[in-house]
């Protein structure tokens, strides 16, 4: 029971960090209908400026560390936003009218940009976190430790996720976007800007997967230049799982993905661990290929 | 009714055919006959399930209660391209041509399931396979210069005229050698000449011996040509009779007309 | 057979000229077929004498070329020509590189009969994988394979059946004999693959110009309408997958032979994803295809002296090429067909009274039946 109860809460904090990069990939989907497949290494980029972020600012020393990492955070999220509106500027936009598929390859192409600008900039082997950047406190729950940053993740990724719903659901903007990504045609006709809430939606995606970066990065202490590939497999996975181009499924897919991942890593197999995201991706679009909370659209004739 | 009914040869016959999506009867119990070598109309007010009718036996859609007869073998189950097989080709109501390749090639697309040629002889190029080509190319020239659309055969399908268009889709149709045509609105986007053609082509293709259905919104093309009509309104027949009966019956009026108060 | 669109209907100024732009155009297309050949026997002879100006780098680069080029014609089929969005390809190249690797590790077959064994193996096991999936859309389908590659590979390293050799993968592969030549230099393999790509190119013309071909650019193009002319879409789509998979099979054979060991990391999602940037690159016709394996795969060896920078080049290239490009370099061209005396004879009486209705400036006059009105 205690291992179950361990295992769910690793899985929401893993899932938490799943549900924030997912939630770019189903927003960029979304308006666009295009897999941003740089998504993920803007994640890593993500992970790598908070590190730097901190060190080179020499946060550590000036102010406590409850104020050292929100404020790093939102650097974090401020300059990756801004990479992924170039980004979009750059690698997609001149191809807003081009078939897809070569929207596809420019964004592979942007990915592989980005995974190797990382090397160059900082290396290709692993970095370790700053100690300093990772208090260890350990919580007790029942008898159990458990490090207090992983309730410190779920918590973070839970509130972003609420912010983040109360924008899309409750303001002008937030409606803006959602009319877009139901029939930009439409949103045009009805006076949306829509080439602005693509910028918009490509400075917000990028912006949470800098953060969830971070995140990986202070929860795991450790990060590579890769990493960007399987997280954002997994979270594009989640996004399916959610029900693409759908902002609360996301949320939810990521959760459950986490969930199922690491129980089925600590019950099942460990070394089947990165397959069982694909695995669940494929029975979905096997048995509801829309996601849990995607809808049904029948064939136009 | 008309009298035609007892005596009647009929090539695809409906059972009781009943459509929904979700809560919505899109076809209620839909049941009527098509002569063999005739020429039928289905009309109705827009949104009244006419082209629902025309995929729930093309197989694009399968019917949830009811059946489907065609030349006296149920085909409520089949999929679309073995309802091509069994020799009833469609045309659409929004135009679905292959817009990128040329007219002829669209053309032998629909000749398609009449070729044998398999994977090993294409592969191959055996003789076989290049005979067989060959035919199929000089019968698919016979269908577009029977729809007159030969001079274009080599033009993308795209860069044809709407009208023209249709008479592709109608020549795509024909190559599948379809003892049953079922048009969608042919006459939708055509002018007036280009309609007094089509009014003479669908008599022809009934001259060949194969047997016609179609919607139609032209009542000018519907009464002039079907020697049936059937009428529904919101899924349901409402009537079914020749064109002189169907004028003058005063429920087919009032789904037309509204009904006077 | 009746006309119904006789020649006083079927008129109007704009369909006339039309009529000669087509013949323009014939003529035009007849005059230029011959240069395609030229430009074909050209290249043919430039490739067969290359090996003798390059040192052994540049052949052992071509080697891997011309493998990436047998893999990118092999998913064109899937992607270029069914347009079935697929970035698994290289779960079949591994399949087939694995079923060789252990086959002749383990049994001692010799290479060139597991070429098509491994082709079989891999059609076989793309039906498996395929056929549940293969309704799927666009981006779906696109994701599943990226999936179906990932747990191939982790299978592989878990070492399934204790077949695969996990992480470390397996080794002491024999080289290919022809005739009692045994394969083992590079430069043999540069002709041994090269040629085999030579075979191909005209086998997979061959099919693209048949009603397969058709049948896969009509799916492509619209799978409603194809499966309501009769084509079975299901069935060649799967079919496409097939071929594209025993053609990876086969190159995998290849792979491993040349290699003498093979690894899980030798097909990763990423080598899956360069194969589909070179045919979407290339833009879906053979030669397109060719020259975008060429650039996918060769490319980073010519950036090479911009060292650690050379992949970051690349996918900048990548992406401006798609920009400057996006339909592809080479897209494909319509297939010819050659009209026989009688059709050409149709056409010619088609466009003639074409021209006689435009100079006679018709009124329009309708044939057939009075007018009565309803």
């Amino acid at each position: 029971m205690e291992l179950f109860i361990q295992q769910v809460i690793n899985g929401l904090a893993i899932g938490g960090i799943y549900a924030l990069v997912a939630l770019g990939y189903t927003m960029v989907y979304g308006v666009l209908k295009l897999i941003n497949f740089a998504h993920g290494d803007l994640f890593t980029i993500g992970a790598y400026l908070g590190m730097t972020v901190f060190v080179s600012f020499g946060l550590g020393g000036i102010v406590p560390i409850w104020i050292a990492i929100p404020l790093v955070a939102l650097m974090v999220m401020g300059l990756v936003a801004v990479l992924g509106g170039l980004l979009e500027r750059a690698a997609y936009r001149p191809l807003r009218n081009a078939s897809r598929l070569s929207a596809v390859v420019s964004a592979v192409g942007a990915s592989i940009f980005f995974q190797n600008a990382i090397i160059l900039l900082w290396g290709a082997n692993y970095y370790v976190y700053p100690e300093a950047m990772r208090p260890s406190v350990i919580i007790d729950l029942f008898g159990m430790g458990v490090p207090l940053i992983r309730f410190i993740l779920i918590g973070a990724s839970i509130l972003l996720m609420l912010v983040l719903y109360w924008f899309i659901h409750r303001t002008k903007t937030g409606t803006a976007i959602r009319a877009a990504a139901i029939d930009q045609g439409a949103a045009k006709l009805m006076g949306i800007n829509v080439n602005r809430i693509i910028s918009l939606v490509f400075l917000i995606g990028p912006g949470l997967g800098g953060v969830a970066g971070l995140m990986v990065g202070l929860a795991y202490g450790q990060i590579d230049f890769s990493m960007g590939f399987s997280y954002g497999l997994k979270a594009f996975t989640a996004a399916i799982l959610g029900g693409i181009g759908n902002i609360p499924g996301a949320m939810i897919g990521g959760l459950i993905l986490g969930l199922v991942e690491t129980l089925g890593a600590a019950y099942l197999t460990i070394a089947w661990k990165d397959a069982i995201s694909f695995f669940v991706l494929i029975l979905i679009l096997i048995i509801r290929p829309t996601g849990i909370l995607g809808e049904r659209v029948a064939d136009k004739l | 009714m008309s009298t035609q009914d007892i005596s009647m040869n009929a090539i695809l016959s409906l059972d009781k055919v009943t459509k929904t999506f979700g809560g919505l009867r899109a076809v209620n119990e839909m049941s009527f006959k098509v002569e063999d070598n005739s020429i039928m109309g289905i009309i109705g007010p827009n949104g009244a399930g006419k082209t629902t009718v025309f995929n729930l036996i093309t197989g694009n859609y399968t019917p949830n209660e009811g059946s489907i007869e065609f030349q006296g073998k149920s085909i409520t189950k089949l999929r679309p391209h073995q309802i091509v097989e069994q020799g009833i080709a469609r045309t659409f109501q929004s135009i679905r041509l292959f817009p990128n390749l040329s007219v002829i090639e669209n053309v032998l697309a629909g000749s398609h399931c009449r070729m044998k040629s398999g994977l090993f002889a294409s592969m191959f190029r055996l003789p076989s396979q290049r005979k067989e080509e060959a035919q199929t190319l000089e019968r698919a020239m016979e269908e577009l210069e029977f729809v007159g659309l030969a001079h274009m055969w080599n033009e993308k399908a795209s860069s044809l005229s709407y009208g023209n268009q249709r008479l592709l889709e109608m020549a795509r149709a024909l190559a599948s050698d379809p003892k049953l045509v079922i048009l969608d609105e042919p006459a939708g986007s055509m002018n007036q000449p280009e309609t007094k053609v089509l009014i003479r082509l669908i008599q022809a293709i009934q001259e060949r011996g194969i047997t016609v259905m179609l919607i139609e919104h032209d009542m000018g093309l519907v009464m002039k040509v079907c020697e049936k009509i059937v009428v529904i309104e919101y899924g349901t027949k409402i009537a079914e009779g020749k064109p002189v009966e169907i004028r003058n019956n005063p429920r087919v009026i009032e789904a037309y007309l509204g009904k006077e108060d | 057979m009746i006309n119904p669109n006789s020649p006083s209907t079927a008129n109007s100024p704009s369909t006339a000229s039309t009529a000669k732009k087509i013949c323009s155009s014939a003529t035009y297309g007849s005059s230029k077929m011959p240069l395609y050949n030229y430009i074909l026997i050209a290249l043919v002879l430039v490739m067969s004498v290359l090996p003798q100006f390059m040192d052994a780098y540049w052949v052992a680069v071509f080697v891997s070329v011309g493998l990436g080029t047998l893999l990118s014609l092999s998913l064109n089929i899937i992607l270029g020509q069914a347009g079935i969005f697929s970035m698994g390809h290289a779960a079949f190249y591994a399949v087939g590189a694995y079923v060789t690797a252990i086959l002749n590790t383990r049994y001692g077959i010799p290479i060139l009969y597991l070429l098509p064994i491994s082709g079989f193996a891999s059609a076989f096991f793309a039906m498996i994988v395929a056929r549940p999936i293969i309704h799927l859309r666009g981006d779906y389908l696109l994701m599943v394979t990226i999936g179906i590659v990932e747990i191939v590979r982790i299978a592989l390293v878990n070492d399934i059946g204790g077949l695969t050799g996990g992480a470390n993968g397996l080794f002491g592969i024999s080289r290919p004999e022809i005739f009692d030549i045994k394969i083992k230099k590079g430069e043999q393999f540069y002709y041994m693959i090269w040629s085999f790509v030579g075979v191909t190119v005209i086998l997979f013309h061959w099919l693209n110009c048949s009603r397969f071909g058709r049948a896969l650019s009509c799916i492509k193009e619209d799978d409603v309408a194809a499966e309501g002319c009769g084509i079975n879409v299901t069935r060649y789509k799967l079919l496409a997958f097939m071929i594209g998979a025993f053609w990876a099979g086969m190159a995998g054979t290849l792979f491993a032979a040349k290699m003498t060991i093979i690894s899980p990391g030798s097909f990763t999602f990423w080598d899956s994803v360069l194969l589909f940037a070179a045919v979407i690159l290339g833009g879906g016709s053979q030669a397109g295809v060719i020259l975008g394996a060429f650039l996918v795969f060769g490319l980073p060896e010519i950036f090479r002296s911009f060292a650690g920078a050379r992949m970051l080049v690349f996918g900048l290239a990548l992406m401006v090429m798609m920009i400057i490009r996006p339909q592809g370099i080479i897209p494909p061209r319509p297939r010819h067909y050659k009209l026989s005396k009688a059709s050409q004879n149709k056409v010619d009486y088609a466009l003639s009274q074409i021209q006689d209705s435009k100079d006679a400036q018709p009124t329009c006059s309708v044939h057939g039946k009075g007018e009565e009105n309803l």
